[in-house]
């Protein structure tokens, strides 16, 4: 037990300092040598542009169930569904919306950015990139750390947006507040500090997402089940890496009133 | 000139490389020759520093990069060679013509307007035309090593690696490579690092053959030197004869 722990926590230490010596490597890069542009910006379409359909769907919906949930419990506890506006919005703008933008992005693109250089690796593509006179730094990892950071919190906002209106559907259509009482909640109450404080998430997690994608591709071993493993990996590090810096720095957000 | 002082890689517990040594002289057309999984492309790629060795030594032009690490320097070093990778590794998101001229853009000073020209003037000489548009994975075999080398040639550089050219190829277009690799020698004095298991193709093209076995060369010497030896290990190896000292051995 202890040495399955110790031996976990080696791995994860290891892999850890791995990365964060890619990051360095990817700023030292960035730095130095011109951007990528071209592919920067092919990124920045198959990272975001693509995943709009489905993030205007999950917005949607999440902002439908999130009235319905709380129209249900004002309904029983004060026997009026008061504060849907205010109960939306703020679970949207300040936790739902970057999370499950995040999250979906993750199994969207993340999956695919493994899937990639993970084949690229094994296949020595990547070696190929060094022979050529660039590296997998500079033509795979920055574009797409660029294309995760800049995407993801653009992202979370179609997403907030999307569901503050399906919230509004739910609360005026179904359960029939006023539609002036929905929207009075949302501008009285949500302010500039919320959005701020989920979009620093959104860009906490998209910098996540891009670097543990990427690190998991750059490394992978093993052919086709490598480049399975290290997907599947990749999808589910970035997951519970976004719920556990979602917590801290929610603490930490709230320490400097934001 | 590029000198090779005991050379040693392992990956954990495997001694691929235990005590290489091996002088390849400017201009030549050296080949390495030896059984599959004896360390040859492991070989090339420490020359290259696609991989770090870990002992003895590798002078390039004088300068030791046995453990050059600073990838500034590793880029500077590598513009002096060529790199053909064993399968090929075409870059599958690009095209044809995208893959031919990727190095010239980071590797010299070419205008854009020229890399069309490029594409085709090097395609040609590996035998393939009118390709540029289409994608590695519509390609077959043969034509992907062949579309790689031409990527190889593209950028002109002074040493060439190649990890087994002709594998794969008919043999008619076997004789058109190797008479590729000795015109690049005698044209533009292109130094060249050939692996191959085609006998006829070494002999033909090389002036220096070393044989890997047991992470060691058993023996660098021209090709009238090679076909004289009494060396056993290379007299099975070029007679391709299952008797002998080397034993093969076959799981299962
Ligand atoms: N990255 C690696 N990690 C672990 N082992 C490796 C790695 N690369 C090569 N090897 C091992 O090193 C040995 C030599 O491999 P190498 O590719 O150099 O052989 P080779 O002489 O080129 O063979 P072939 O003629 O079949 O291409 C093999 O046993 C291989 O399994
Ligand atoms: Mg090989």
């Amino acid at each position: 037990m202890f040495k399955k722990t110790g031996k976990f926590l080696i791995f994860f230490f290891t892999q850890f300092g791995q990365a964060t010596e890619m990051i360095k490597e990817a700023f030292f890069w960035f730095i130095k040598t011109p951007l990528e542009v071209n592919q920067t910006l092919q990124q920045i379409v198959k990272i975001g542009v693509e995943s709009v359909p489905v993030i205007l769907m999950t917005g949607l919906f999440v902002g439908m169930v999130l009235a319905l949930q709380a129209g249900n419990t004002m309904q029983n506890i004060l026997s009026e569904p008061l504060y849907i506006g205010l109960l939306v919005s703020f679970s949207l703008v300040r936790e739902l919306g970057p999370v499950l933008t995040a999250f979906v992005i993750s199994g969207r693109a993340g999956a695919a950015v493994t899937a990639e250089i993970g084949t690229m690796k094994v296949t020595e593509q990547i070696d190929a990139l060094s022979t050529l006179g660039t590296n997998a730094i500079r033509y795979l990892v920055i574009p797409r750390l660029i294309a995760f950071t800049i995407s993801i919190p653009i992202l979370t906002i179609f997403a907030d947006i999307m569901g503050i209106f399906g919230g509004f559907i739910v609360s005026v259509e179904g359960l029939g507040v006023p539609s002036s009482t929905y929207t009075n909640d949302i501008t009285t109450y949500l302010g500039v500090d919320d959005l701020i404080h989920g979009l620093i998430k959104a860009t906490v997690f998209a910098f996540t997402i891009g670097v543990i994608c990427c690190y998991k591709g750059l490394n992978t071993r093993g052919g086709a089940e490598g480049v399975g493993k290290a997907t599947t990996g990749a999808v589910v590090v970035s997951m519970v890496m976004i719920l556990v810096i979602d917590y801290f720095l929610t603490a930490i957000l709230h320490a400097f009133g934001v | 000139m590029i000198k090779i002082e005991n050379l040693q890689k392992h990956f954990g517990p495997k001694h691929i490389l235990n005590g290489v040594n091996l002088e390849i002289k400017d201009g030549e057309v050296t080949t390495i020759i030896g059984g599959s999984g004896t360390g040859k492309s492991t070989l090339i790629k420490c020359i290259i520093r696609l991989l770090e060795p870990d002992g003895g030594k590798i002078l390039f032009e004088g300068k030791d990069i046995t453990h050059l690490n600073n990838e500034f320097e590793l880029a500077k070093l590598r513009k002096n060679f060529g790199y053909l990778f064993q399968e090929g590794a075409l870059f599958d998101s690009l095209t044809v013509g995208e893959n031919v001229t990727f190095g010239l853009k980071y590797l010299t000073d070419t205008p854009k307007s020229e890399y069309a020209k490029i594409a085709k003037e090097k395609l040609a000489l590996v035998g393939l035309k009118d390709i540029e548009n289409l994608r590695p994975s519509e390609l077959s075999g043969g034509m992907k090593k062949r579309v790689s080398l031409a990527r190889v040639l593209a950028t002109n550089p002074k040493v060439i690696l190649y990890d087994e050219p002709t594998s794969g190829l008919d043999p008619i277009m076997s004789e058109i490579i190797s008479q590729l690799i000795l015109d690049l020698k005698k044209k533009l004095g292109v130094t060249s690092i050939v692996i191959t298991h085609d006998m006829k193709s070494a002999f033909e093209i090389s002036d220096t053959l070393a044989m890997l076995y047991e992470g060691k060369v058993q023996l660098a010497a021209s090709k009238e030197e090679f076909k004289r030896t009494q060396n056993p290990y290379v007299k099975q190896f070029i007679e391709g004869s299952a008797n002998g000292p080397i034993q093969m051995k076959i799981s299962n």
